[in-house]
């Protein structure tokens, strides 16, 4: 039986005396696309950084299709192929579009195949216009698609989104769930998302997160038609 | 591309200015002037390294003067024993580079903040300042050399040409050899950036924790671009002592290490020309002020930091590239043509 893409088993972390993850069992198929939702504080953000190796688990592993990766550094575990998008645009704000994606692009790429791949993303992004102005000096919007850009030239199997539409306008989240769509087709995604409406362009299977569990995993129509998630949002307290 | 060519241009006039001198100035200067001189030109290659580490690798060193001071007793220490300079040429160099990694390894490793590095590497040369202040006695000798404690190793050979002990380089030698070492630096780091390891270390300076998630290991670039201007400035300390066949351990002190910081702060750090010119001009400066005796030195180069700090972050070469230049563009442009984006074109 295959393993699943990147599986966690019993995750836990405590900040001090605050418990943000407590006991995490999650498993994500390859080519799945997967939404986590959850309140302010439900710890979605946390457990990216538990599967990017930014912080480490008080207890738990990370297995990626397999191989436990939870002593992984970061940069190890962004070479196994897992891309993130984070919440704040992190990107190179001093350096052009064009070379923004040149270092991402020259991680797996040599010579010609770098500009090859470069161009490529700032087509597919729509990023032409602003190709050799300061990041910087983008929008935010833009700044989004640039750190789009940086994960998907660095040929991701793994890729994950913290609130990609953030910041956007109407228009541009349109798109960028279309793009969304358009990646899971060679990429497995993780989206964390707050705009309900977007979650319910780009979802198939949603997870939900309160309190540093998971409250409920299902389908769209499920997530939605409960009362316990209902209830999280609304501020009441679940019913055990 | 066009800003590809723009800056091989710019490096083509640099070059061609660097060598015009290199042959000119030995010929229309006087033997005080060459001497002079050529202590700016070695300066120049110490305000190199920082700017490499600094304006490019982001790494706050405010005790650059340690591998400055380790590749001047280093050479002196070594040509004393060994009688040829080229084998100590290359020690200076190599050893303040071992140096630099393994304190680079344990202050990048262990994932410290940019202001303790600042911290450590001040306290390494104030440490290293005060051992080699205190080793006046007899009993402080490697080999032939004493070490002479805070009055300095005196008469140490120069450097002489390759394998011939007997034929040391004269002063006019000396500058030629000194400025060709500053062009290969200059080019050399201009190379280097232009590398995908020089890209990805301007990329960790721009963002550490993105060049991390791209799959780059941060620390072994940091680790690299440390250990090459600890070479760097090593080098430098070798020439410095070479040219007043003289060390002492004010090689290693804070006042050097401040020095170091002001001509790159003055020159413009992110540049490699900036910091060049920042640290031949302070220094000469620094002699001009240092001639009369009305104001201390020390008072006005702390005057001129101030003003650039607050006035002009990015310093001189700032002045060129964001106001000269782009005043010159418009005085070419018609006047009724539409004003260029600023943002367009600046990579």
């Amino acid at each position: 039986m295959t393993p699943p893409l990147i599986e966690t088993r019993g995750l836990i972390k405590h900040f001090g005396g605050v418990q943000a993850i407590r006991g995490v069992d999650f498993a994500l198929a390859e080519g799945e696309l997967r939404c986590l939702i959850g309140p302010n504080g439900a710890g979605k953000s946390t457990f990216f950084k538990l599967l990017t190796g930014q912080i480490k688990p008080t207890s738990g592993s990370v297995l990626f299709r397999g191989t436990d990766i939870t002593a992984l550094q970061a940069h190890e575990i962004a070479r196994l192929g897992i891309g993130i998008k984070t919440q704040v645009p992190s990107v190179f704000n001093g350096l052009s579009v064009r070379d923004n994606l040149w270092i991402a692009a020259a991680r797996h790429n040599k010579g010609k195949a770098i500009t090859r791949m470069v161009e490529a993303q700032i087509e597919r992004l729509m990023l032409g216009r602003f190709a050799d102005t300061l990041t910087g000096q983008l929008a935010h919007g833009q700044r989004q698609r640039v750190e789009l850009g940086l994960v998907l030239c660095g040929q991701p199997n793994l890729i994950l989104l913290d609130e990609p539409a953030a910041g956007m306008t109407e228009e541009e989240r349109g798109r960028t769930a279309e793009l969304i769509c358009e990646i899971n087709r060679d990429h497995p995604l993780i989206v964390v998302e707050h705009d309900m409406s977007f979650i319910r362009t780009i979802a198939r299977c949603i997870t939900v997160f309160n309190q540093g569990t998971i409250l409920l995993e299902g389908d769209v129509d499920q997530v939605f038609g409960s009362q316990a998630v209902r209830d999280v949002y609304l501020g009441k307290k679940v019913a055990a | 591309m066009i800003v590809y060519l723009r800056s091989n241009a710019a490096l083509a006039f640099v070059g061609a200015v660097g060598v015009m001198l290199l042959i000119g100035l030995p010929l229309v200067l006087d033997l005080y002037s060459l001497l002079q001189i050529t202590l700016y030109v070695i300066f120049a290659i110490l305000a190199l390294s920082l700017a490499f580490i600094w304006g490019y690798g982001g790494i706050l060193c405010f005790g650059h003067s340690v591998f400055f001071g380790l590749g001047a007793y280093a050479y002196a220490v070594s040509v004393i024993n060994i009688g040829d300079s080229t084998v100590p040429f290359l020690i200076a160099m190599v050893l303040p580079a071992i140096f630099a990694a393994g304190l680079g390894y344990f202050m990048f490793y262990a994932r410290i903040s940019d202001v303790y590095v600042g911290v450590i590497t001040l306290t390494v040369t104030l440490i290293f300042y005060n051992v080699v202040n205190s080793t006046a006695g007899p009993q402080y000798r490697i080999g032939e050399a004493q070490l002479g404690g805070y009055n300095g190793i005196p008469n140490v050979p120069p450097l002489n040409i390759p394998f011939q002990p007997d034929n040391p380089l004269e002063p006019a030698g000396m500058f030629t050899f000194c400025a060709v070492v500053l062009l290969i630096v200059y080019f050399g780091l201009h190379a280097l950036l232009r590398t995908r390891f020089g890209r990805v270390l301007v990329a960790v300076r721009e963002n550490e924790q993105r060049v991390e998630f791209l799959g780059y290991d941060s620390r072994l670039h940091k680790l690299i671009a440390f250990s090459i201007g600890g070479g760097i400035a090593g080098l430098a300390g070798c020439l410095f002592t070479a040219w007043g066949n003289f060390v002492s351990p004010t090689s290693f002190g804070v006042v050097q290490s401040g020095q170091i910081i002001i001509w790159l702060m003055v020159g413009g750090p992110g540049t490699l020309l900036g910091p060049a010119i920042g640290a031949m001009a302070i220094s000469w400066l620094t002699l001009k002020i240092g001639t009369q005796q009305a104001v201390n030195a020390n008072v006005v180069l702390g005057a001129i930091l101030l003003v650039f700090v607050i006035l002009m972050p990015k310093g001189m070469a700032s002045m060129f590239t964001d106001r000269l230049v782009p005043w010159l563009v418009s005085l070419r442009r018609p006047a009724d043509s539409p004003p260029r984006v600023a943002s367009e074109g600046k990579t």
